[in-house]
């Protein structure tokens, strides 16, 4: 068994790749549990950090911090009862969170956390991604319209309007970084998410530094058109409250909502972990090349564990500074549980082996995280756009923008 | 590693094809209609993966059932359903449907029969899965490359007449 796992750790490919059906299974697993864990934390330091933009507190009830706040929303949401309108289109209606969920969790099979981090390699990879998740769309018109109810159809109508024209501004900067990867090889470019990381790191530099500013302004095209294509702040007209009430997810309730809800947080990893992997570098660490050698890689791998650290060391503090009184004193102690399961954590990841081993997985999650982090800002500091300001985006400045800098970069990858 | 073209996903997938297209035709609602070529589509991107074409099937899935299928759906929603639902049509065209069947049905009959006289066998080519979109690039931009060109015209004055007839005044 040891032997088994152990060999298996030292495997150069994916396990799909590799045909090794039970460590996909294993994977895809790990992939739901650990999407599931990142959306109810989301949802928390979204409330958290929301409030704390508009000097409020934000949950602060349940559990020390509200930290328990998310596990009782989905309590809530799971023993509500379930409403569906009577004229509505019942085969219809049941489908569409299905499909929207669907969606947005089979995208992560390609989604690649580290150099044999993936569920598998698909050398369609970024088409794949880009394809799935466009069905999500079909899934929003697939609500609004079964609702059959009139805030529901023109969310639904807003919403897909907004994703089919932004994911032509989208498909421009993805194909400007693909043409990048070509650059350095005899062979041609790929479209595998792994090839692309690995072009990055063959040459030597993250794409959205690669030929400045246009591997940037690429990256900027794909940073907003992202925003819009997941219906978030400042694009969030489907959902606009003060107009439409809640958008196409009007009608729904209990269950079904809270699937729209994950299905909305989990696209939102999946374009980040795009954008991540295109631009970002994926799994590299920040500067895998100039700070090269022997004693920058033990500095480096010891980020991990570091990072849990400074989590614990948050929540120690937080446990002394809570009130004498005896009324919280079952939440001092939960703290101080959860402060010693992430010191834990942390000790773990500086183990040789085991930091080795996650290190790429540790520098894409926090990638990801820090778009994670900007979504909630964005929706703490813009306000959202009239719909005709939103095409007007989409089609009269993203588009030109990403045809002339994939020309652009065509020309310089041609002559440079 | 085992090839994942087995009979049982031909037929999977052929048998959900086919469903979805006779759900297209039998179904009243437009919508559930639209919502069942989406099936279809969906089926044949599968298909065209078991033929080694990952990149077709993707494109498949981005443009027909990403794009064109929602834009279907956008214009099917806006029609009033349950009043075109309730019209008769008018045109009984039901004779040349089925004559118009009949011969489909009778030519894929002839080639299923006598396919193997028809189609000599010639060995058929598959790219390297690796360099497949590669292929396709190279195929389109450089055998075919006029025709590609006279595609993207008919494109472009396609759009520029939908402009045209959309705006009275540009």
């Amino acid at each position: 068994m040891l032997d088994y796992v152990t060999s298996y750790l030292k495997s150069s490919t994916t396990p799909g790749q590799a045909g090794d059906v039970l460590w996909s299974l294993i994977y895809i697993l790990a992939i739901f549990a650990g999407l599931s864990v990142a959306v109810i934390a989301m949802n928390w330091l979204e409330r958290k950090i929301l409030a704390h933009m508009q000097v409020r507190l934000g949950p602060m009830r349940v559990g020390p911090h509200g930290l328990l706040q998310p596990i009782a929303d989905a309590i809530k949401l799971l023993i509500k009862e379930d409403i569906a309108p009577t004229e509505a289109d019942k085969w219809v209606f049941w489908m569409a969170p299905l499909l929207v969920v669907i969606t947005a969790f089979t995208v992560f099979i390609v989604v690649p956390f580290g150099p044999t981090h993936a569920v598998t390699d698909m050398n369609i990879g970024v088409l794949f991604m880009l394809g799935v998740s466009s069905l999500s769309v079909l899934g929003v018109v697939m609500a609004g319209w079964a609702s059959n109810s009139h805030y529901p159809l023109m969310g639904a109508l807003r919403s897909s309007a907004q994703m089919v024209s932004y994911e032509i501004a989208m498909g421009l900067a993805v194909i400007s970084a693909v043409l990048m990867t070509s650059l350095g090889s005899e062979d041609s470019g790929t479209l595998s998410m792994i090839g692309i990381v690995q072009a990055q790191a063959s040459q030597e530099t993250w794409f959205v530094f690669k030929f400045f500013p246009l591997g940037l302004i690429a990256f900027f095209i794909f940073a907003v058109a992202m925003v819009a294509e997941t219906n978030r702040a400042p694009f969030d007209l489907p959902e606009a409250e003060s107009e439409l009430t809640a958008g196409f997810h009007t009608e729904y309730s209990g269950f079904r909502w809270s699937l729209f809800f994950l299905a909305e947080y989990s696209a939102m990893i999946a374009v980040s972990s795009i954008a991540v992997t295109l631009w970002l570098g994926g799994w590299l660490r920040p500067f895998s090349h100039w700070l090269s050698g022997d004693p920058w890689e033990t500095v480096f791998s010891l980020f991990p564990g570091l990072s849990f650290l400074v989590l614990a060391a948050i929540a120690v503090f937080s446990t002394m500074r809570m009130p004498k009184h005896p009324y919280f004193k079952i939440q001092k102690i939960g703290l101080g549980v959860f402060a010693s399961v992430l010191l834990l954590i942390g000790v773990v990841l500086f183990l040789p082996p085991v930091r080795d081993r996650v290190q790429d997985i540790f520098w894409f999650v926090a990638k990801v995280a820090a778009f994670m982090y900007l979504y909630i800002w964005y929706r703490g500091t813009f306000p959202r756009y009239r719909f005709d300001q939103l095409m007007k985006v989409g089609w009269k400045i993203l588009l030109p923008m990403g045809i002339g800098v994939l020309i652009l970069t065509a020309v310089s990858g041609i002559y440079f | 590693m085992q090839p994942v073209a087995t009979t049982f996903f031909f037929y999977f997938l052929s048998g959900l094809a086919l469903l979805g297209g006779v759900l297209v035709i039998t179904r009243r609602n437009p919508v559930h209609s639209a919502l069942s070529l989406i099936l279809t589509l969906l089926a044949l991107a599968g298909l065209y993966l078991m033929l080694y074409a990952p990149f077709v099937a993707g494109v498949q899935i981005i443009l027909y059932a990403g794009g064109i299928m929602v834009l279907f759906l956008f214009v099917i929603m806006l029609v009033n359903i349950e009043k075109a639902g309730k019209e008769e049509q008018f045109n009984k065209i039901w004779a040349v449907g089925l004559l118009a069947a009949v011969m489909l049905g009778g030519l894929l009959v002839t080639v299923f029969v006598k396919g193997n006289a028809l189609f000599p066998d010639r060995g058929m080519m598959l790219p390297p899965e690796e360099s497949n979109t590669q292929a396709i690039g190279t195929m389109l931009y450089g055998n075919y490359v006029f025709a590609f060109e006279i595609a993207s015209l008919l494109l472009l004055v396609a759009i520029i007449g939908a402009v045209v007839m959309a705006k009275k005044r540009i």
